[in-house]
């Protein structure tokens, strides 16, 4: 037997019992040092029974981290309008759809809102023209669409000239025949790489080339570059009073806190104007970038909420897995238990370590899937062209690792009740 | 200390009722070296498992250091156990795949004690039985004498009132038999108070009072020097 001074005073020092709170913080250090021994001495055993977690987890992920890529990539489009901007276009609703009835903004409703709506400014209109004789460069074609602005358009497309200048108001004003490029027109039209001043076609006109616009890339597979922007008076002159194109207009609200008024102002002015009845709907629609924002966040949320709980249904199998294994180790472990409970462990001790040893397998399998699901997510939005890179949002990390913690608490309940319940002699008797 | 009175436990077997214990009238004083010993089927494990609050008796009443045992709840009766019993068994039960000093360290977790006075008290434990090098190892990587040792330092790191074994040496070739009894006797020098449930004539040979169970009953109660 060794030094009898330190055990003698180990012997009659009291042993320390820490408070409730420290004694259930021990407990827990326990159990998840438990839980972590038991899986590292069963490593394929753990990593297969996680594997539907795992699955789960990563389906879900990689769901919603394409859809979230896909949202933010639209919603940047939009960024550029502050909450104070408004965009006024054309409504046509399904009855009229129905008998080939087209509705459009007109000249006319823009001086309208122009003159006769106080408090607002930026007003720019904006028209896609559909010209005959198209864009072209000597004898190059592009299937570019032509757009009539005026300068406001860079601000709210948040697109501005890579080289030369944007539109000014003299452009419009006189009518200049000036055209500014997309890039993806730039090269269909086989211009060089700086084409200032080169003169080129819009609908049988010859135009100057004044600036082309910074590259912005593909969205869901088209370009967003390809486009050749005109003076907005110098394109209505181009379509002719016959053909006058449908139009949007954009503006600001000066005062942020008057963007309703503004609203309704507009909507009574324009309703008058097309002489809409009382109980008719509106021909056109006044949004906000908000508003706009709001619905592809609503819609987009929608869908992810669905596919996820569709998908989320598979970590349920995988809770299924994990239940099984945890009854298979309850057995396997009876002798243990006994001697836990033969040694004094409460019922609630051997409830805990089964319970936090299921969670820690259900979460680590939740882990392990949120890292797969990404990497899964970043492959499929390579494979698919033009596909916006994907985001894993943090509530979706949060929310996966919460529900794995979940599925595991819930399906550790039935073993840990069976471990907990053991009558210490048969757990001890137990082969 | 310990004060056992009309105990009797009987199992249902089907339709037959077995008598394991009957009528057991036992008292049994601090720093007591008691064999408790008889054939197979004389109910001493049943006794054993009664006395360490293993199981409850189906009739009388049992007294534990001053404490009534019938009726308590299943964590009541696992509290007494952590505190007051410290049980020695015969395949050591020792937690497989976790360091010696862990093991001895175990019962102390129950009682909500912070890890390094657990190892603290565990090392001095298993200083006792002479094991202090080897706490780090593993219980498949000692003999069965060391592991039984490990299993008396684990029975003592709680401080229990009384220490319980059932055929302590019952896996044990006769030197290392002896030298065990050799860390009961020294433990009994100190103050401790044992029962020892066995077969073994040799090792109820050590203890300084031997009951002899028989059908369930008490048939030989005598001090021995």
């Amino acid at each position: 037997m060794s030094s009898p001074t330190r055990e003698d005073a180990l012997e009659s020092a009291p042993i320390d019992e820490g408070n409730r709170l420290q004694a259930w913080f021990y407990a827990m250090q326990e159990c998840l040092r438990s839980a972590l021994g038991s899986i590292r001495s069963h490593r394929m055993r753990s990593f297969l029974t996680m594997l539907g977690v795992i699955i789960g987890v990563a389906s879900v992920i990689c769901i919603v981290s394409l859809l979230q890529g896909l949202t933010r990539s639209v919603m940047n489009e939009f960024q550029g309008f502050g909450g104070n901007a408004l965009q006024i276009r054309s409504e046509t609703s399904r009855e009229d759809w129905l008998i080939g009835k087209w509705n459009r903004l007109r000249p006319a409703d823009l001086e309208l809102v122009k003159y006769r709506v106080a408090g607002i400014s930026n007003v720019t209109p904006m028209s896609g023209l559909n010209l005959p004789g198209g864009v072209r460069y000597g004898s190059n074609t592009s299937g570019a669409q032509v757009i009539a602005t005026t300068s406001w358009f860079q601000l709210a497309n948040q697109s501005y000239p890579r080289i030369g200048r944007f539109l000014t108001d003299s452009d419009n004003d006189t009518r200049r025949r000036v055209v500014v490029l997309g890039d993806k027109a730039r090269t269909d039209l086989k211009l060089p790489e700086n084409p200032l001043g080169t003169f080129m076609q819009v609908g049988g006109e010859w135009f100057k080339i004044v600036g082309v616009m910074e590259a912005r890339g593909d969205l869901f597979g088209q370009s967003l570059d390809n486009y050749v922007v005109v003076p907005f008076e110098t394109g209505r002159a181009l379509a002719g009073p016959e053909r006058e194109p449908d139009m949007s207009i954009m503006l600001t609200v000066e005062n942020l806190d008057a963007v309703n008024d503004v609203t309704s102002r507009i909507t009574a002015l324009l309703r008058r104007a097309h002489k809409i009845g009382p109980k008719d709907t509106d021909d056109f629609k006044v949004e906000t970038s908000q508003s706009i924002t709001q619905t592809i966040e609503r819609v987009s949320g929608t869908i992810t909420v669905v596919i996820s709980a569709v998908v989320g249904i598979s970590l349920l199998v995988g809770g299924v897995g994990i239940m099984n294994i945890m009854l298979v180790s309850v057995t396997e472990r009876t002798r243990e238990i006994g001697i836990a409970k033969a040694l004094g462990a409460p019922r609630s001790f051997i409830l805990m370590q089964f319970l936090i040893e299921a969670m820690v397998l259900a979460v680590i399998g939740g882990i392990i899937g949120i890292g797969f699901g990404w990497l899964l997510g970043v492959l499929a939005a390579k494979m698919i062209p033009h596909f916006p890179p994907p985001a894993v949002p943090w509530w979706a990390v949060l929310g996966a690792t919460g529900f794995s913690a979940l599925v595991g608490m819930l399906f550790g309940i039935l073993p840990a009740r069976r471990a907990a319940n053991l009558a210490p002699i048969d757990a001890l008797r137990h082969e | 200390m310990i004060e056992l009175r009309g105990i009797g436990k009987t199992y249902q077997m089907g339709s037959t009722e077995l008598i394991a214990l009957a009528d057991i009238n036992l008292q049994i004083a601090r720093n007591e070296y008691i064999a408790l010993i008889g054939p197979s089927g004389s109910g001493k494990s049943t006794m054993m498992n009664v006395l360490g609050c293993l199981d409850l008796p189906t009739t009388g009443t049992y007294t534990l250091d001053g404490e009534t045992v019938a009726g308590l709840s299943e964590d009541q009766l696992a509290r007494v156990r952590n505190r007051k019993i410290g049980f020695i068994f015969q395949s050591y039960y020792l937690m497989p795949r976790t360091t010696i000093a862990d093991n001895v360290a175990q019962p102390l977790i129950y009682r909500g004690i912070a890890p390094a006075i657990r190892r603290e008290r565990a090392n001095a434990a298993l200083a006792r039985v002479g094991l202090e090098a080897r706490t780090l190892h593993q219980p498949n990587e000692l003999s069965g004498g060391q592991r039984q040792r490990v299993a008396i330092a684990r029975a003592l790191v709680g401080r229990p009132e009384v220490l319980l074994a059932d055929e302590p040496t019952g896996n044990l070739d006769s030197k290392t038999a002896r030298e065990i009894m050799g860390v009961f006797g020294d433990l009994h020098a100190q103050g401790m108070t044992i029962i020892i449930v066995t077969h073994d004539a040799a090792v109820a040979g050590h203890c300084r009072r031997v009951v002899r169970l028989h059908d369930g009953r008490i048939v030989e109660d005598r001090a021995q020097t």
